[in-house]
């Protein structure tokens, strides 16, 4: 049977794509941050998850506010890259697992989730720049993946609770996969920033370390929080934060911290980064 | 207030891009999302003007565009997913447009958002 290893966040900021294109990570603004990613390379090194389930939200690249899913599912053989419009490269695809994504959504939807399906699906920064940190230099990773995007782009967003409980749901069907297989969930996004308005450049240290605290031992925390007040606490695009709720909420035995590391800022976002294992 | 309008004014200088904002922004919006295409972006280019025409963009839209103001594009109904790939154009980054929108020059920006690291 499938077994989930993990759940790994980070933050998917642009320019960390250019940083790594331009091979920066030793430069001072971006060394404290690449810092943060050694213990992840060591985990998945010694790991080896077959299998990567990536819960993302499309920036405007795949979807359009024409047909804006609230969650959606790719059943693809492969998830390509296109130009976003500022300048990251175009990469080769990823490996899809569509085996995989059906089994996930004929069970999500036998939970009452009724998530559109992507037999196509053009990923953008949020997917792409968390494989490039977890896997330097291999594009692609030597991974299979299971996209799942979360509407963050419009009002209304899935509140943290509904999020929360997409994610138990994620993890029941990974667990109900009969091959065997190591499942990584990763979640991307966030921490606090905010992009628009006179408010652009806020930043809530306090409220990141304490959702980076939660997400560990007490997720279900996070779901008492509407929407509007994460926009209020994490600014208008930390409410990405869940995507971390939902990797986190698919864990499915004893949680268990590897790593965290938080800094402040890459670009203007508070940038993360969470390994949490998953012991049976 | 419909449901529809999460703008209650108790968030300062935030703009919540709900079902109100996205009436008003549709057009704005959609030539900025097709700014994810080089096609589009060199025939913006080519004449500013008659792209925003293309898709039909009213005067506040337009005036914005033109005039690269973002406060502007998001009074108009903008987002800012899609207008960042209209700053694209310009290689104007995030702390460009949030220098911008905070009348901060992009280094004090940027030395705010150290500051936030705290002691």
């Amino acid at each position: 049977m499938a077994k989930i290893v993990g759940a790994l966040t980070t933050s998917h900021i642009p320019a960390i794509g250019n940083a790594i294109s331009k091979g920066l990570h030793e430069e001072d603004y971006w060394k404290p941050f690449f810092q943060g990613f050694e213990q992840v390379h060591a985990w998945l090194d010694r790991v080896q998850p077959d299998v990567a389930v990536m819960v993302f939200n499309d920036h405007g690249l795949n979807f359009f506010l024409d047909n804006l899913p609230t969650f959606a599912v790719g059943a693809a053989t492969e998830y390509r890259t296109e130009d976003e419009g500022w300048g990251l490269p175009v990469l080769p695809p990823y490996h899809g697992y569509p085996e995989f994504s059906w089994h996930i959504i004929e069970s999500l939807v036998e939970e009452e989730f009724d998530i559109a399906t992507c037999q196509e699906m053009a990923v953008d920064h949020a997917f792409i720049n968390p494989m490039r940190l977890f896997w330097p230099g291999k594009n692609p990773p030597p991974i299979r993946t299971v996209p799942v995007h979360v509407n963050t782009v419009q009002h209304p967003m899935p509140k943290p609770s509904r999020c929360y409980q997409l994610g138990k749901a994620l993890g029941r069907a990974i667990d109900s996969f009969p091959e065997d297989l190591k499942v990584l969930v990763i979640g991307t996004g966030g921490l606090s920033h905010q992009l628009d308005g006179t408010r652009a450049g806020f930043i809530n240290k306090e409220f990141d370390l304490m959702c980076l605290e939660k997400l560990i031992s007490d997720p279900e925390a996070l779901t008492h929080y509407s929407i509007d007040e994460l926009v209020e606490l994490a600014g208008t695009q930390g409410t990405e934060v869940i995507m971390w709720l939902i990797a986190r909420a698919a864990m499915t035995g004893r949680v268990t911290k590897v790593h965290s590391h938080y800094h402040i800022p890459i670009s203007n976002t508070a940038a993360g980064v969470l390994l949490l294992e998953n012991a049976a | 207030m419909p449901l529809y309008d999460h703008n209650r004014g108790d968030i300062p200088g935030t703009t919540i891009f709900d079902g109100k904002e996205a009436m008003k922004g549709y057009a704005l919006n959609k030539m900025c999302f097709s700014f994810n295409k080089a096609e589009n972006r060199e025939e913006f280019l080519r004449d500013e003007k008659a792209y925003c025409d293309k898709f039909g963009l009213n005067d506040r839209q337009r005036e914005a565009i033109l005039n690269k103001n973002v406060l502007g594009m998001i009074a108009a109904g903008g987002n800012v997913y899609y207008l960042a790939k209209f700053a694209g154009i310009f290689h104007l980054d995030v702390q460009d447009i949030g220098a911008q929108q905070t009348g901060m020059t992009k280094e004090a920006f940027k030395a705010m958002l150290i500051s936030h690291r705290g002691a």
